[in-house]
């Protein structure tokens, strides 16, 4: 009885698009112009002078070396080549391969290019970006929590500012650094708990609260540290530092090993984070019920999972991780906090959730990416480069508007995000 | 607790002396609702509503769309909560906050609208709301296992690990009822369960819910179609405007006071006029029609949906003056895409729309509708209407900026007012007044307004999506009225509708459209089980042999009563009559001849056509290779 009805005679082909200018050869025109330009531009501009990328701490030892014009012409022209391989066509499993090589090569090329004559340590490269990431990790990891169960997050910079703020205040007074951290996620939730009640309970657009509550914490934080904190910083704003701890061993393994092993607790609890999410997100029954709500409310509803109270859950976790990212800004980077200080790296962990494509990794990814370029800009100041640094702190924002247009992979938000649930 | 239930539920029928007999004595639940009443302000929606459901019962819920059936159902799933009366599981008052309370007693509910989680796999729906861990991991193996082992105890085939997204709707029915099943439901709500089906999908589904009812379930089958209603049910229940409706000769049972049921013998006439609250006649009244010029000419037309699927692959089409086209088929085949490009609201891939010589393709909306369309959107609340304006501007939506209603400066109130005043008249538009927001009306009367919209300017064509979804019954015949005195008057129309029954009853000749293409144009009188196998792709083959209602039997639509022919088999419609797609039909006229005979013999073996029971199935079964050997006959030619 089965078998009668929803086999047919004849299967027509439903997906058949027969557009010429699909996906992959727009992308593959993209990447083939940068590397075009970066052959013939880079090439042109890099002087023929040896670029070092030094392994070691010190500029006379251990490196990598090439010349400069040689390489920005031999990376620009592979960025030219994946661009040519991705319009020819290829089975779409290489796709995303291709495309990364692409743009890697564009950046080795320009790296070439501004390096040539010049050194650039890795080490400190690449710690730094990894430092950089690290706020920007956990704010994106805040919004992956909220947006999956279907609460949009624009509060990340405000939850930023205040963790910063309290562990600054909390640590200082308490003279501990986890008394620090401890209040940094306090402050985070905080933030949260309006979100969540304004925007699940009261229903109000989440995005217009995020916003509100941005400027609310701009302005609570501003406040008190005029008043409080700059007449008397010995008492109210001098936390300790973040102690950084040494793994014997697995610390000496080169590049890798001071990035990983000789570091502080955040950057740890940031990576370990990326991975518990993508774990609970995809294995468990907390993940499965979390995406049901994010997807489909009310489809969650009628299997009797609580979508308002999995909701408040979420982002008030989200509240937790994205205060302690906060508290990187004044704990690790800084030493203190200063007025408005994250200056708008909650956004840019906006852009890395939205980037990453609303997963840990994806996240982790788009994190480390800006984190590079923000490295990236600071290092090509330092060495007097024609190129604006400003530029490369446009990247981000950049990016996202790429990626959102959808011209790299497709972005899709959870079908339900923002949207409240109104039980009928 | 199931074993406790299990010896109540083998107490209790025995004890009650109803009617029905239940058809395994052991099963568990029964059911009774007592007085149940539900408000929504001053809306009565539930009044006092008394139901059983004996074990092992399908029990269908009949009643008008908003006559208070799915709330009455959300509230026995714990959705909503009754403001007065009581839910007795097995003799027990329960109370159910939420449907996690409803189905631990043992109460599972599919939804008109699925609630599936479309990114997921048929197991994690499944599974999720009831999953199971192996150290806090989800188990997914148990998972895949447990819809395995019910899907193929209860005969629903189902691939666990298919995206839900990409299955057709009939798959996902099935998902939605192995998701009840795996959490061991004894009765399963089933919410116009074949509103998105085909007639064989149906027929499937009548199929599973005899299984489940055989295994010991019961079953609530909310409907509004009379003869699944027929097929299937042990007992009826009728809900009008929040009420049950008693039948007229209503046998006073010691058993119950206030509960009314009908049995299935009763007439599909009276059913309908109980639905209804009176007499009501759906056969839809037209005079042959005479075509004349072609109106519209759509060749070649592709279009694709936002995924860029080609849901519309390659469409030809005529419409010719004075004459209804009716575009069969189940929704989601690309009707709304093809209406869509027609209006100008998505830009078509390829081909040609041509209007008396004109091509529309790159023309505004605008521009399409003032040259004379007229326009039904399938979704009046979203498309057709703005609901917080009054009445009277809804009217002029597409004409406020000429005279007499105004200019590009400045609007004309009063003579808006003088306008809507007569539309409402002519239209029977039942509206408090024509100032009063739209969203205040019924949806039959939102309905109206939007046909009063359409229909009043001159018009070369007019087209209709789904015009009367959702409409009660008596604005249903009024808009059909309307739809054919608009043809009458010389105007080419086009229907698109995925009720059958409403494209066999206003249609001149049908289109059934599958996959975005036009499988075939058929005649009216096409067998209703043709017309199903074109809805579900299947073009060539063997016309059904046996089990085929008369061919010609007019409008033997839900509603419509006054055709007791509904039963009867065509003798031998010959299994050599295939064809190609396209060819109008020819095999019909033959069977056709016979069907006044048929009609009168029919009647007497009191069976239900098109869903018919058992022997239909069987019938089917025994098609399917038949269609295959007519493919095969026709490749060797």
């Amino acid at each position: 009885m089965t078998a009668v009805s929803t086999a047919t005679a004849e299967e027509l082909t439903a997906a058949a698009p027969a557009r010429f200018w699909d996906r992959q050869r727009r992308l593959g025109v993209g990447v083939a112009a940068i590397g075009l330009l970066a052959t013939v531009l880079f090439g042109a501009l890099a002087p023929s002078e040896t670029a070092r990328f030094t392994l070691s701490e010190d500029a006379a030892g251990a490196a990598l070396s090439i010349n400069g014009q040689v390489g920005a012409i031999a990376f620009g022209v592979i960025a030219l080549g994946a661009g040519a391989v991705l319009l020819a066509g290829l089975a779409r499993r290489y796709q995303t391969g291709v495309l990364s090589l692409g743009i890697l090569a564009f950046v080795l090329s320009f790296l070439c290019w501004q390096v040539a004559g010049k050194f650039l340590p890795l080490v400190d490269t690449v710690s730094g970006t990894l430092e950089l990431a690290v706020p920007l990790i956990l704010g994106a990891l805040a919004g992956v929590l909220g947006e999956r169960s279907g609460v949009v997050n624009v509060a990340i910079e405000g939850q930023f500012l205040m963790g910063a703020f309290g562990a600054a205040l909390v640590g200082t007074m308490a003279t501990s650094v986890w008394a620090g951290v401890l209040s940094a996620a306090v402050g985070g939730v905080l933030i949260a708990a309006i979100l969540a009640v304004l925007a699940i309970r009261y229903l109000v657009d989440q995005v217009v609260v995020g916003i509100v509550l941005n400027l609310l914490a701009l302005g609570v934080t501003g406040f008190l540290y005029e008043r409080l904190m700059q007449p008397d910083a010995q008492s109210y704003n001098q936390p300790p530092k973040m102690p950084e701890w040494h793994i014997p061993g697995l610390a000496d393994i080169p590049v890798i090993g001071p990035v990983l092993f000789d570091t502080n607790a955040l950057v740890w609890l940031a990576l370990i984070l990326v991975f518990a999410i993508h774990f609970g997100l995809t294995r468990t029954r907390w993940g499965l019920r979390t995406r049901a709500v994010g997807e489909h409310p009310t489809a969650a509803d009628t299997v009797g999972i609580r979508v308002r109270g999995l909701r408040y859950l979420n982002v008030l976790l989200g509240g937790v991780i994205a205060g302690a990212g906060g508290a990187y800004f004044t704990l690790v980077a800084t030493g203190s906090f200063n007025k408005n200080m994250t200056s708008g790296a909650g956004f840019i962990a906006l852009a890395a959730l939205i980037f990453g494509r609303w997963t840990p990794f994806g996240a982790l990814g788009a994190a480390l990416f800006f984190g590079f370029a923000q490295k990236l800009a600071t290092y090509l100041s330092a060495v007097g480069s024609p190129v604006p640094s400003q530029f490369l702190n446009m990247l981000p924002y950049l990016a996202t508007i790429v990626a959102v247009a959808g011209l790299v992979g497709r972005v899709r938000a959870p079908a339900a995000d923002g949207q409240p649930y109104i039980k009928s | 607790m199931a074993c406790a239930a299990a010896l109540l539920g083998a107490v209790i029928p025995s004890l009650a002396s109803p009617p029905f007999v239940p058809r395994l004595q052991e099963i568990p639940l029964r059911l009774e609702l007592r007085g149940i009443t539900k408000r929504f302000g001053d809306l009565v929606a539930n009044d006092h509503i008394d139901l059983t459901v004996e074990p092992g019962e399908v029990h269908a819920l009949l009643g008008e769309n908003g006559a208070g059936k799915s709330t009455l159902m959300n509230q026995l799933y714990g959705l909503l909560q009754p403001d007065e009366g009581e839910i007795v599981v097995d003799g027990v008052a329960r109370t159910f906050r939420s449907p996690r309370d409803a189905i631990a007693a043992g109460i599972g509910m599919v939804h008109q609208h699925f609630m599936l989680v479309p990114v997921f796999t048929v197991a994690e729906n499944i599974a999720l709301g009831a999953e199971k861990t192996r150290a806090g991991f989800l188990d997914r193996r148990r998972a895949r296992r447990e819809v395995l082992e019910v899907s193929e105890r209860y005969g629903l085939p189902v691939d666990p690990d298919a995206l839900v997204e990409n299955l057709p709707v009939g798959a996902q029915q099935r998902v939605e009822i192995v998701k009840a099943l795996t959490r061991d439901v004894d009765l399963l709500i089933l919410d116009e369960p074949t509103a998105v089906l085909t007639p064989q999908e149906t027929e499937e589904l009548l199929e599973v819910m005899r299984g489940l009812s055989d295994a010991g379930k019961s079953i609530v089958f909310i409907t509004h179609k009379l003869k699944e209603v027929k097929a299937i049910a042990d007992r009826i229940t009728v809900i009008r405007r929040g009420r049950t409706v008693a039948p007229s000769n209503h046998p006073a049972t010691a058993h119950n006071r206030t509960e009314a049921y009908f049995s299935p013998q009763t007439s599909e006439e009276e059913l309908a006029s109980t639905m209804v609250g009176r007499a009501v006649s759906l056969d839809i009244d037209k005079a042959p029609a005479e075509p004349g010029r072609e109106v519209l000419k759509i060749s070649g037309l592709v279009v694709e949906d936002e995924r860029g699927v080609r849901a519309v692959d390659g469409v030809d089409l005529v419409v010719r003056a004075g004459e209804v086209l009716g575009v069969a088929g189940v929704q989601g085949n690309g009707q709304t895409e093809l209406v869509e490009a027609l209006m100008g609201l998505r830009e078509p891939r390829a081909g040609s729309i041509m209007v008396d010589n004109e091509n529309l393709i790159g023309m505004s909306t605008k521009h399409i509708l003032r040259s004379g369309i007229g326009y039904v959107p399938e979704d009046r609340s979203h498309d057709g209407l703005v609901k917080e304006f009054s009445v009277a501007e809804n009217l002029v939506l597409d004409q406020y900026d000429r005279p007499p209603y105004g200019n590009a400066f400045r609007l004309d109130p009063g003579a808006v007012a003088t306008a809507a005043r007569e539309r409402v008249e002519q239209f029977d538009i039942r509206t408090s007044s024509a100032e009063a927001a739209v969203s205040t009306l019924s949806g039959g009367n939102q309905q109206k307004v939007v046909v009063a919209r359409e229909l009043s300017r001159p018009l070369r064509l007019f087209i209709a999506a789904q015009p009367t979804r959702g409409v009660d019954v008596g604005s249903i015949e009024f808009i059909h009225g309307r739809i054919v005195h608009e043809r009458d008057v010389g105007t080419a129309v086009l229907v698109i509708s995925s009720e059958l029954d409403e494209v066999v009853g206003l249609a001149d000749r049908i289109a059934v459209m599958y996959r975005g293409r036009i499988l075939a144009i058929v005649s009216p009188d096409t067998p209703r089980e043709e017309l199903g196998l074109l809805m579900a792709g299947i073009t060539d083959g063997g016309t059904p042999a046996t089990g085929s209602p008369a061919p010609g039997t007019p409008a033997t639509g839900s509603h419509a009563p006054g055709t007791p022919a509904t039963g009867s088999h065509a003798p031998g419609t010959p299994a050599t009559g295939s064809h190609a797609p396209g060819t109008s039909a020819p095999g019909t006229s033959a069977p056709g001849a016979a069907t006044p005979g048929a009609a009168t013999g029919g009647a007497a073996t009191g069976g239900s056509g098109a869903v018919a029971p058992g022997g239909g199935a069987a019938a089917s079964d025994d098609d399917k290779p038949a269609a295959g050997d007519g493919a095969a006959e026709k490749g060797t030619k």
